[in-house]
């Protein structure tokens, strides 16, 4: 390779780094389309996909319970501060609703997710490769992207719409608790004033992209372990990557998103 | 009168990954009904060539052929039909940790064949039974077993599909002298019932020894002797010889 003068050094060190990045992102996009295509034609592992529902869906619903009602109660107090600075305190509930709905109940949900479960997956997927129990799959005549990826990956789409549904009306529950308890607002006027402001684009929208992260939770955590190396430190390394490459790419597609929608 | 087609056939491997070549034109090949053994320092490539043949990993050049047949190129469902004539025990036995001892034997029958559970569990079962286990054990999960019980699942697990040929890749290894003894024999009885061929990979030359037909030595990439188990201690080849001495001197690069 020709020498490269001193001062192009750090363009071609970043370079290099577009050039990863465009890589592991076209390998990370063929292998969730692989994990796509498995289901469309048999076998189809339903045991497992019923397995990943129970993991994905009803064990996550107390962290995303909780994050939800707190973030609803502290986003309540937040706007009631900031309304009265210009004396629209009332306009709270409609605002709680909007953000919970519209942002923060998809986004907190995925990202409790990309923490609880991208995570297990890297790592459950991760320690499959390193004992070769994914090899010994393969002679087993069973295709692990059929019996591992794609049950995980349709789980989690189906889920975190669900997961996010829950955690809207906890999270306006959290706003509505505070708000009658601490600042005097009547309960069933606030009811009222939510439920009529809301329209129903703010919930299906809000859905949408609940669908779209729960893809990016179960691809990012099964892409890390799947391709993971090195023993034990590998998989702590597909762990970290699969949480950290989940989160912003849920902050990505969520901008992207929110801006394609606001149109 | 010509020669019998071979089971199994490695033409002219070659496979590096990002070093220097861990197989550098590796041609071997295996009769029908045969055990043959390969043995080599850690790190000449046995695990390499074994994972090869099996199609978990794929050859940089070179072929392989499975009774003449080459198996490159297959698509996905070929290449599962391919793996059912194919039976594999993992040297740290690789059984599934969220299935039970019977699951992880009765996996292949479940999840290839489809046949129903409670069919699979009774094979299952009797699979464990030929290889010396216990009913009782069918139930428990593979953290909760020894290293040799271990062994003897992923035995039942690679015989019950009734394969074609059985790779074993270091079957002894981590194994107290006595159970490597009982697995070897285990090995042995499993491979002469099925009467199917067998490729053993190995360093245990008292188990290369004892279920070995034949044995080919690998060095650098390549097959530098191949002759009957009975031969290796007087086989004149300089590598197997420094190999059975266990001489730190010699050709033998890598164990210096």
């Amino acid at each position: 390779m020709a020498a490269v003068p001193a001062a192009l050094k750090p363009v071609r060190s970043v370079g290099a780094w577009v050039l990863d990045a465009v890589r592991r992102a076209g390998a990370m996009a063929l292998f969730g389309l692989r994990g796509v295509a498995a289901w469309a034609s048999p076998p189809w592992f339903f045991d497992q996909f019923g397995r990943q529902l129970l993991s994905v869906g009803y064990f996550s619903l107390p962290v995303v319970g909780l994050t939800a009602v707190f973030t609803g109660a502290a986003l309540a107090l937040n706007i009631y501060t900031g309304g009265g600075r210009f004396n629209a305190e009332q306009i709270m509930p409609q605002i709680v609703a909007l953000g919970i709905t519209r942002e923060l109940g998809p986004v907190l949900a995925a990202l409790m997710l990309a923490g609880r479960v991208s995570a297990a997956m890297a790592a459950e997927i991760g320690a499959m490769r390193a004992t070769e129990q994914i090899d010994a799959m393969q002679t087993l005549s069973t295709d692990p992207f059929r019996y591992l990826i794609a049950p995980r990956l349709l789980a989690a789409v189906l889920t975190l719409p669900v997961l996010t549904a829950v955690a809207d009306i906890i999270g306006i529950a959290g706003g509505w608790v505070v708000a009658t308890r601490t600042l005097n607002f009547n309960a069933t006027v606030y009811v009222r004033n939510t439920w009529d402001f809301l329209e129903q684009w703010d919930v299906v929208s809000g859905l949408i992209k609940a669908g779209v992260f729960g893809f990016i939770v179960a691809l990012s955590g099964c892409y890390h372990g799947y391709n993971s190396s090195g023993g034990a430190q590998g998989v702590g390394r597909a762990t970290t990557h699969a949480v950290v490459t989940a989160a912003v790419l849920i902050f990505a597609t969520d901008y992207l998103m929110t801006s394609v929608f606001s149109r | 009168m010509a020669a019998a087609t071979p089971r199994l056939e490695w033409r002219a491997v070659h496979k590096t990954f990002g070093g220097p070549p861990v197989l550098a034109g590796f041609t071997l090949s295996v009769d029908p009904g045969r055990s043959l053994v390969i043995v080599g320092a850690s790190g000449s490539g046995k695990s390499v060539a074994v994972k090869i043949a099996a199609g978990l990993i794929e050859p940089d050049a070179g072929e392989i052929l499975f009774d003449g047949r080459p198996v490159q190129g297959l698509n996905d469902r070929e290449r599962r039909r391919l793996a059912r004539r194919f039976g594999m025990l993992f040297q740290g036995s690789a059984l599934f940790d969220s299935l039970t001892v019977w699951e992880n034997v009765a996996f292949r029958l479940i999840n290839a064949d489809h046949i129903p559970r409670k069919a699979a569990k009774e094979r299952a079962l009797a699979a464990l039974e030929r290889v010396r286990m216990a009913r009782q054990f069918a139930g428990l999960y593979p953290a909760e077993l020894s290293g040799g019980m271990k062994k003897r699942v992923g035995l039942a697990r690679a015989v019950i599909g009734d394969p074609d040929i059985i790779f074993f890749d270091e079957p002894t290894s981590g194994l107290d002298p006595i159970t490597s003894r009982a697995i070897n024999t285990l090995i042995g009885e499993q491979v002469k019932g099925l009467g199917c061929t067998a490729v053993t990979i190995t360093h245990d030359l008292a188990s290369a020894r004892m279920v070995g037909d034949e044995v080919a030595m690998l060095e650098g990439g390549v097959v530098v002797w191949r002759g009957p188990a009975s031969a290796l201690d007087r086989s004149g080849n300089p590598f197997v010889d420094q190999f059975v001495r266990g001489d730190v001197e010699g050709p033998i690069k890598s164990m210096v």
